[in-house]
């Protein structure tokens, strides 16, 4: 079996030559390597999404949530202040809470009534001096060294993260200049849940983190938009990386037609009028930001998106399920201080993402199809990514490129210590 | 639903049960046969469809998996899922329980009906897809039953794969 502690696998990996362009299928089938991930990634120097700040808005309110396969709870107590640790009772490991979401004042493990505060510190043990002097803990028994296993935890623009890591610097140093402007800018305002619902994706987690940073695919693979000859116009566009290359952002301009008259004059505008939708009015759109970026998708390693496609904001996390399975959470927000108009036209565009996504549906198969042909290949097969270069450098003007995936790669070797 | 509607039909309705009771198992037989350019005649021209799950749907969320407003997002949906959208073959079928219908107005009926939906791939792997309830409103008022409203929602707010033929 594989030594996680020293992060060795029996068959060990040799990266291919060619480093961040050549990507071994097997890390996405062998599951000695998603067992060191577990370790290495999740448990690791890394800020893991853990929940919105608007799931748990009041005190006693709890939310259960993942980081890798980990089941963890993230809780918000008296004081208003935000808590994460493992959800698993110190005493036999059961689950402690076993609803989604819920308020509690204690948390209270149903097997043996082990009761825990709302941090996770162990507050009471059911029977600890026995029944009528006989049984119970021993004399030694000390409440303080038994707790849930905590997080740190850190709270930045109405996202939840926590690691399990001491090192793990603040989240804006984690994110870097560039992605952090870009979080603050699309959810640096209060914002509300208009909807949610999670999608099940056949395949290893890291092809969809590759795809979601795959800019290269998205006009191949999904032709909604030019079905329907919807005018996207000159997309001008680029992609922003993360000075390690673990995150980034693609993003595109409608362009200058926004500094038409036509449409300074209306702040509500059909963004297509020359397409062939019979209900054109779903993309009914209006500049959110005054920085002409229409579409902007970007990406926290390791398993954290943000979205906004026309005024489509929502907040996706994915979360392995074993070496083959991930479950894809879907968030769909609005801003506290939208009017009924923004509320409608968000409402109508969800209708282009999610499992059932106009746009972009195929992402829920596309990477299943990966894991399917990739199977019993010989072990030196790769993937080759040279699309826009050999490098992982940011690239403006064009999507045409594979540079955001080869960023996760060389953030994925750097900690697995793949050379 | 109107709280004042009569928990019985009239014996008069009973022809307009018939009707709507047919018009049920067509629609989800258009589905399955995989006529789905039929799918949008089974509504008004403002008819309402969305497909939601049973939590966002108790906590009133407006956004569920799919939303259309109007017969126009009906059939960009069926053009877009025939021309646009890339998935790997497969069909439904659809089992459905008796409606459970109330007069809401003179014009229209309140409708529950239980579904199960199961998924069968080229492969021939076949699953439970989806279950659920049907929640509608039903116009009667012309020679036609249609769906004003169809709400769907689903027991289960995880979806396997993708969803991209209606329910």
């Amino acid at each position: 079996m594989t030594n996680t502690a020293t992060g060795h696998l029996r068959e060990p990996l040799n990266w291919p030559e060619g480093g961040v362009t050549r990507i071994p299928y097997r890390v996405f089938s062998d599951p000695e390597i998603y067992a060191l991930e577990q370790e290495k990634i999740f448990k690791g120097a890394v800020w893991n999404f853990l929940c919105l700040e608007i799931d748990i808005p009041n005190p006693g309110d709890f939310k259960t949530s993942f980081v890798g396969e980990i089941p963890v709870v993230i809780t918000r107590d008296q004081n208003g202040e935000i808590h994460a640790m493992v959800n698993r009772c110190a005493h036999k490991g059961a689950l402690v809470c076993l609803q989604e979401r819920g308020n509690r004042n204690t948390l209270a493990c149903v097997y043996h009534a082990w009761t825990y505060d709302l941090e996770g510190k162990l507050k009471g043990v059911a029977f600890r001096d026995g029944i009528r002097g006989k049984g119970g803990m021993p004399k030694d028994f000390d409440p303080s060294k038994h707790r849930m296993e905590p997080l740190r935890v850190e709270t930045y623009c109405g996202l939840v993260f926590g690691t399990f890591s001491s090192e793990t610097e603040p989240v804006p140093e984690f994110l870097g200049p560039e992605i952090d402007h870009h979080v603050r800018r699309n959810l640096g305002r209060p914002v509300k849940l208009l909807g949610f619902h999670s999608q099940i994706m056949h395949n290893n987690w890291k092809l969809y983190a590759e795809n979601l940073r795959d800019s290269y695919h998205a006009t191949l693979l999904h032709t909604f938009y030019t079905t329907f000859k919807v005018n996207r116009l000159d997309m001008d566009g680029g992609i922003v990386l993360s000075k390690r290359g673990w995150h980034h952002i693609s993003y595109a301009k409608r362009s200058k037609l926004q500094e038409s008259a036509e449409y300074q004059d209306a702040a509500v505008h059909a963004a297509q009028y020359d397409s062939q939708l019979a209900a054109p009015e779903m993309l009914d759109s209006w500049p959110e930001f005054d920085d002409e970026i229409t579409h902007s998708i970007q990406t926290i390693f390791p398993t954290l998106s943000v979205q906004l496609t026309l005024n489509s904001l929502a907040v996706r996390f994915f979360v392995p399920r074993g070496v083959d399975k991930t479950e894809l959470f879907w968030m769909y927000l609005g801003y506290e201080e939208d009017d009924e108009a923004k509320t409608r036209m968000r409402i109508n565009q969800a209708n282009l993402t999610g499992a059932a996504g106009l746009v972009s549906l195929e992402d829920g198969c596309i990477n299943e199809f990966v894991q399917r042909g990739t199977r019993g290949s010989a072990p030196d097969t790769t993937a080759f990514l040279e699309m826009g270069g050999r490098d992982v450098a940011p690239s403006e003007g064009s999507r045409a490129t594979e540079t955001a995936i080869r960023g996760f790669w060389k953030g994925y070797r750097d900690i697995m210590g793949f050379e | 639903m109107n709280a004042e509607a009569p928990d019985q039909l009239e014996k008069s309705d009973i022809g307009l049960q018939t009707q709507i009771e047919d018009m049920f198992a067509d629609y989800v037989h258009s589905i399955d046969d995989d006529d789905i350019e039929a799918w949008p005649e089974f509504f008004t021209e403002t008819g309402f469809y969305q497909i939601i799950s049973r939590e966002s749907h108790a906590a009133g969320h407006a956004i569920g998996l799919l939303h259309c407003d109007g017969k126009g997002m009906m059939k960009d949906r069926v053009k877009a899922m025939r021309e646009a959208n890339i998935f790997e073959p497969h069909r439904y079928t659809h089992v459905i329980e008796r409606p459970r219908l109330k007069r809401h107005s003179p014009e229209l009926f309140n409708a529950r009906t239980n579904f199960i939906v199961t998924r069968t791939m080229q492969n021939g792997d076949m699953e439970t897809f989806a279950s659920g309830k049907y929640l509608d409103l039903v116009d009667v008022s012309k020679k036609t039953p249609k769906f004003q409203k169809r709400l769907v929602v689903l027991d289960s707010r995880r979806i396997d794969i993708l969803l991209v033929y209606p329910l």
